[in-house]
């Protein structure tokens, strides 16, 4: 840390108005202290003085403040939004960080040291050297069932988790299966439940015994948690129920992957559509081995991808 | 299409510019000065400094400026400027008994010390738009010196409370420093510092509904205006290094007391009790509405049944901050394609299975089966 606030010393934001990662020494202290203690309590939910972000409430501010408390002028910064690097928000999020802490950013999953992200986990799997930011909407698992904070904390003081059960049971009864299909609620090391943020539940196996830190901001509800490198981390499920992910009948149009998550893209008004990774830095790292997906041809005569590697 | 759903830098810079050439409108009109919002604008600069929780004219007219006249969207500018801010301490509570009173009225009482003041008040106007005010350029209005007011002009709730008739109100000792919302997440319950400073900063048309549905009978309370006063206050904070406050400023504020009923409990006369309500500037309307609410949540302290939303506590001070509000519904116009994905897989799954289902020997199956 001290290392950091030297570097912070140093630094000067484009503007020179604002201090290294715009919010100033004391607030990230408090924000690091919460961010012990969420990692020493796996999947807990620590308050923490959020502070207004230049960014509105919902777009974000969770993941920037955790990311600007944590990141250092060494770091290289990816930010993905539905897995992508190019989506407008991830884009404006990235260009803060270039502005208020001039760091070094990637498309590229490997290259980066901190993944900011908002509702993935990219396919390449992360490694100890990696510390992956999840924006967080509602860190509540609970919410849904129990609108009143002051009975949902008191539930996971007392591991009192029957009513999420229960409620999982009767989809199950009505539906015949789970119908989350995504935030889908996993325990933590055998102890707290815990909303994984609107991840697709593809994406929730990769969470388990994952190497890298998983930290968790949600700025709107002051709350951040945690998941420590190689934790035990479940989908909710029952015996006669096991949790399943999503498949997909076709691969990638683009790259002709399978066992990835894919977006669903219409190509005109008669109901043509095709499946494309909705991990784009994947997807181009397979096109660029040479992997070719079945609607490839098509696809480049339609333009797209569009405007890929504009900020590379 | 595809350049719509993955907007990159070019497309957010080309609204930027948009944006700017918009605020600016037609160029043949003189621009805006951010002292004219100040100085000719001033309810809308109370509202932003109040809710934008800073109490800086200037600035609360530049981002009135910079937001195009949107309020809410002016107050989260605010907000996030303040979030730069170092915090030097907490200032003593401001005395609003010492307030150098412009307007000051009572509804309880025809006559009181100090007398009624009536200070600058739309309350009396006609809201006939006044088309003189069309063409600019003309003298400015010089309104009729007024007499000074009287030196004392006692809060009326104090005056009840040398009777023993207002529930007494004293700041606990030892207490230390007030909760800071804006350093420290809410948390429930919530204190009535908490909860004061909460409504403070909550959106005054929120505040202005729920306060209204209590007049209605969700949440009755039975109000009286005891007294609403307006004027400026100093502001006092006691450095470390000097150990005795000194007066750093002034601000304009606007209180509201408001006087309830209350019909007394087990070992408890009936007495008056009181809502609280207190803004920047002149912000009358907020204030009342405030100090409605206010007296709403404190139904569980007095023992009263707690039946109505104004009432709730989670439900009134989670939902009162419209830059929470505004940013979580805005995050709606963010992609959630990968979710609405998962959907779309579970849906078809489930109307396949559906339909499956519908075909006569399936159905025969499931009957058999059960």
């Amino acid at each position: 840390m001290n290392d950091m606030s030297e570097q912070a010393a140093g630094f000067h934001s484009v503007d020179g108005q604002y201090n290294f990662a715009y919010l100033d020494e004391q607030t990230k202290r408090m924000i690091r202290r919460t961010l012990l203690k969420a990692i020493a309590v796996p999947g807990y939910q620590a308050p923490f003085g959020g502070r207004e972000m230049p960014m509105a409430y919902g777009w974000g501010t969770g993941g920037i403040q955790v990311t600007a408390s944590i990141i250092g002028l060494d770091d290289v910064l990816k930010v993905i939004d539905q897995g992508a690097d190019d989506t407008t928000n991830a884009v404006s999020i990235r260009r803060f960080f270039k502005r208020v802490a001039g760091v070094a950013v990637t498309e590229a999953t490997s290259e980066a040291s901190v993944i900011q992200t908002r509702h993935r986990i990219p396919e390449e799997a992360l490694t100890e050297d990696q510390i992956i930011v999840y924006q967080v909407p509602m860190p509540e698992p609970l919410r849904r069932l129990e609108p009143r904070e002051a009975e949902t904390r008191k539930m996971h003081a007392y591991a009192e988790y029957g009513l999420m059960h229960v409620k999982l049971y009767e989809d199950i009864a009505r539906h015949g299966e789970i119908t989350a299909t995504y935030d889908y609620p996993v325990e933590v090391n055998a102890r707290y439940v815990m909303a994984p943020s609107p991840i697709p539940k593809f994406d929730n196996p990769k969470m388990q015994m994952m190497p890298a830190l998983q930290l968790f901001g949600a700025g709107r509800e002051k709350r951040i948690y945690a998941i420590p490198p190689y934790t035990q981390v479940r989908s909710l499920d029952f015996d006669d129920h096991p949790f399943a992910v999503q498949s997909f009948e076709e691969p990638c149009g683009l790259c002709g992957a399978t066992g990835v998550f894919l977006d669903e893209v219409i190509l005109d008004d008669k109901g043509d559509h095709m499946f494309v990774c909705s991990d784009s830095d994947h997807c181009r790292g397979r096109r660029a081995e040479g992997h070719v997906g079945p609607r490839a041809a098509a696809a480049a005569a339609l333009g797209y991808p569009a405007g890929e590697g504009e900020e590379a | 299409m595809y350049v719509a759903t993955k907007g990159g830098e070019a497309a957010i810079d080309g609204s930027h510019a948009l944006i700017a050439e918009e605020r600016r409108g037609d160029p043949d009109v003189p621009e805006l000065a951010v002292d004219q919002v100040r100085e000719q604008l001033g309810r809308a600069v109370d509202r932003v400094m109040t809710e934008g929780a800073l109490y800086d004219p200037d600035l609360a007219a530049l981002a009135i400026k910079q937001a195009q006249g949107d309020l809410v969207e002016a107050i989260f500018l605010l907000r996030a400027f303040r979030t730069t801010l170092p915090r030097f301490g907490a200032a003593a509570p401001v005395d609003t008994a010492k307030m150098t009173i412009r307007r000051r009225i009572s509804a309880a009482f025809k006559d009181l010390p100090g007398g009624q003041v009536l200070g600058p008040t739309y309350d009396y106007t006609h809201r006939l738009l006044d088309f003189t005010l069309a063409a600019t350029g003309g003298e400015a209005p010089v309104a009729p010196e007024a007499q000074p007011t009287d030196a004392a002009m006692p809060r009326v709730a104090d005056i009840l409370d040398a009777e023993g008739l207002m529930q007494p109100e004293t700041p606990p000792e030892n207490e230390g420093e007030p909760f800071d919302l804006g350093r420290e997440p809410m948390s429930f319950p919530a204190d009535r510092d908490q909860r004061l400073q909460n409504l403070f900063r909550g959106d005054e048309g929120f505040l202005l509904a729920l306060g209204y549905a209590t007049q209605r009978g969700y949440g009755r309370n039975h109000p009286f205006a005891g007294e609403i006063r307006m004027g400026t206050v100093e502001v006092e904070f006691t450095p470390e290094e000097l150990g005795f406050p000194i007066a750093i400023g002034e601000i304009e504020v606007t209180e509201c007391q408001m006087i309830n009923q209350f019909q007394g409990a087990k070992g408890v006369k009936p007495m008056f009790t009181r809502g609280y309500g207190l803004a920047f500037g002149q912000s009358e309307r907020k204030t009342m509405a405030m100090s409605l609410v206010d007296r709403a949540l404190r139904a569980d302290e007095l023992g009263e049944d707690r039946n109505h939303p104004p009432q709730d506590e989670e439900f009134v001070l989670s939902h009162s901050d419209n830059v929470e509000a505004s940013g979580f519904v805005s995050h709606l116009k963010l992609p959630h394609y990968v979710d609405f994905q998962s959907e779309l897989v579970m849906l078809r799954g489930m109307r396949a299975a559906a339909e499956a289902l519908e075909t006569p020997e399936a159905s025969e199956v499931v009957e058999a089966a059960e």
